[in-house]
């Protein structure tokens, strides 16, 4: 074997930080801390990590194999890819929501993207460092920020700059896509990638260098660290902890969000790889990196240095953790008080900025894929098209603004309860219907790395299981407070209601895009045949 | 801290960063890696 020059080192790591940069967002830095605290703390590694194994790796790996199958077969988009391996037209309205969550969640994302720049700019400008240790004038800076108080409040004369830096990041990820992924991702994560990892590294390295805080010596950061990782903490035992099932929820949940698993976007890029080309080690390595960004950066920073200058009891109040609060109330409070802290805020927050757009680009590319290949259109209509559909979403979220009800009722059916389907019907489509020996052949294609035997049992039995069983448990605990809230009332119908309708708006459109495509590749056959 | 955490916090750490470097070193180890190797970043939909 020849020894490898410079070019072929510098694109291997390009190819690494493309992998892991795909996966790294805001679950990483926000989420997982604010997870892990709420759940446990160090205990919350045992469901995290069985969740890994039995969902995350068999999940990406199925869902990266499934999409490669589908290419082969001539389609992209997680319709015509279902229609073609279930063999029926009716199949294809099961890949609905692989277009569907992907677009709903991009809605809602770019503004918490846009929240980010400009917090970023806030830190720069000194808006947020003037407001100083007072975690009630950053709650009320963070509530008129989005609007929070009043619904439209957003489009008044004091937040034209929020609303205008959604407008740019709506701008900025349309400019990229309508370019085309390969001039615009590629070349943007060749740059914020790297930029990303050195952020958090620096910021990392704030937070461990930290003294005490003066007033109180015993917030320090090896106390931080053992507010997050101790095991047992309060009078709680490992089995009170690890018998409730909202812990395995928010592991799995995690899990979910943070590898971008289940709602259709790795399906749609698999599709259009090469038969020969590795989905195994590309995922695995995607996901330790996601595993690393969130473990030992994510789990460092946010809730050590929020330990350190706000003291446990503000972190033992759930309110303060979750991760909205966490990112945007809590953390600020921390920057302010921590010596060049302002930098430090900026750096922090344009680092979610980068990883949000990374995330928030590949998240409109499977409607793309279903516009161009089920309308006939070409990449810069459909990216107009769906340009205009989001814009609408979008503006819908950005308007009804009170209590951030449209963002979290979106939220909640999205990223909650139809990727939790979708996930279940992907395992099951790829264990059953393509079946234990096709589906290990097509695993092993390409494949960088010997793959388990084991695996398709895993995808088979217990992967599909253990998703129907936190699906069940989760349904219980939390759909009856939700299916209350979407109801008419005397002023009219609630926001939980109108988001739900625009929903099953969007859903009812891709319906009729689905079935048109439908006829469109029934055509196609036909002529193919004669 | 206690001793449990420090082990836990160990673990993880230690769990996350050497599966990331055994990922990183068979993808720098493995002739044509580059070629076989996407992610969402890099896949070009060819549909421009």
């Amino acid at each position: 074997m020849s020894a490898p020059n410079k070019d072929s080192w510098n694109s291997r790591f390009g190819v690494i930080l493309a992998v892991m940069g795909s996966a790294v967002g805001l679950g990483n830095f926000l989420r997982f801390p604010g997870q892990a605290a709420q759940n446990g703390g160090g205990l919350f590694m045992i469901p995290y990590l069985v969740a890994f194994l039995i969902v995350g790796i068999p999940l990406a790996w199925s869902e990266w194999a499934l999409g490669r199958y589908g290419g082969k077969q001539g389609h992209n988009s997680a319709p015509g890819i279902f229609s073609s391996v279930l063999g029926s037209s009716k199949g294809s309205y099961l890949g609905m929501l692989g277009t569907v969550m992907p677009l709903l969640i991009y809605t809602y994302y770019v503004i918490l993207e846009a929240l980010c720049l400009y917090f970023a700019w806030s830190f720069l400008n000194g808006a947020i460092p003037a407001l100083g240790a007072n975690a009630d004038k950053i709650t009320g800076f963070v509530v008129t920020s989005l609007g929070m108080g009043e619904n439209g409040s957003m489009f008044t004369d004091k937040q034209f700059t929020m609303l205008g830096l959604v407008l740019l990041c709506f701008v900025i990820n349309f400019t990229m896509i309508y370019r085309g992924l390969s001039q615009g991702i590629e070349k943007f994560c060749a740059w914020a990638m790297p930029l990303l990892v050195v952020c958090a590294f620096l910021v990392l390295f704030r937070v461990l260098t930290l003294p005490p805080n003066p007033a109180h010596p015993e917030q320090n950061i090896v106390n931080g660290l053992g507010f997050l990782w101790n095991p047992i903490q309060g009078d709680s035992t490992i089995w009170d902890t690890l018998s409730r099932p909202s812990v395995w929820l928010a592991a799995t949940g995690q899990i979910f969000f943070s590898l971008s698993l289940g709602f259709g976007l790795i399906l749609t890029y698999a599709s259009y790889l090469k038969p020969d080309d590795d989905v195994c080690l590309s995922s695995l390595t995607s996901a330790s990196g996601n595993g690393f960004c969130e473990v030992v950066l994510g789990g460092m920073i946010a809730i050590p240095a929020a330990f350190i200058f706000l003291g446990p009891a503000f972190l033992s109040n759930p309110d303060n953790i979750g991760t909205f609060s966490l990112g945007f109330m809590t953390l600020p409070n921390v920057f302010n008080q921590m010596p060049a802290g302002q930098f430090f805020g900026f750096l922090f927050f344009f680092l979610l900025f980068l990883a949000a757009v990374t995330s928030s680009l590949s998240m409109l590319q499977p409607s793309i894929a279903l516009l161009e290949e089920g309308l006939g259109l070409n990449r810069k209509r459909s990216v107009t098209l769906l340009g205009g559909i989001s814009l609408i979403g979008t503006g819908f979220i950005t308007y009804y603004s009170k209590g951030l009800t449209a963002l979290d009722t979106v939220d909640f059916w999205m990223a909650n309860f139809f990727i939790f389907i979708f996930a279940t019907v992907q395992t099951l489509i790829f264990g059953w219907v393509i079946g234990e020996k096709k589906g290990y052949e097509e695993l092993s294609a390409g494949a960088e790395i010997s793959v388990p035997r084991g695996v398709m049992f895993m995808i088979r039995f217990v992967s599909p299981a253990y998703l129907l069983v936190i699906f069940a448990l989760w349904c219980k605990e939390s759909l009856p407070g939700r299916l209350a809230d979407i109801r008419i009332t005397e002023k009219g119908p609630t926001v939980a209601l109108l988001s739900l309708g625009f929903i099953l708006g969007v859903m009812a459109l891709f319906t009729l895009v689905i079935a048109k495509a439908n006829r469109r590749w029934k055509n196609e056959k036909v002529e193919d045949d004669i | 801290m206690t001793l449990a955490g420090w082990m836990v916090m160990g673990f993880a750490v230690t769990g996350m960063t050497t599966l990331l470097v055994w990922c990183v070193w068979k993808v720098i180890s493995t002739p044509g890696s580059t070629e076989h190797l996407h992610s969402p970043a890099d896949i070009d939909p060819e549909d421009d």
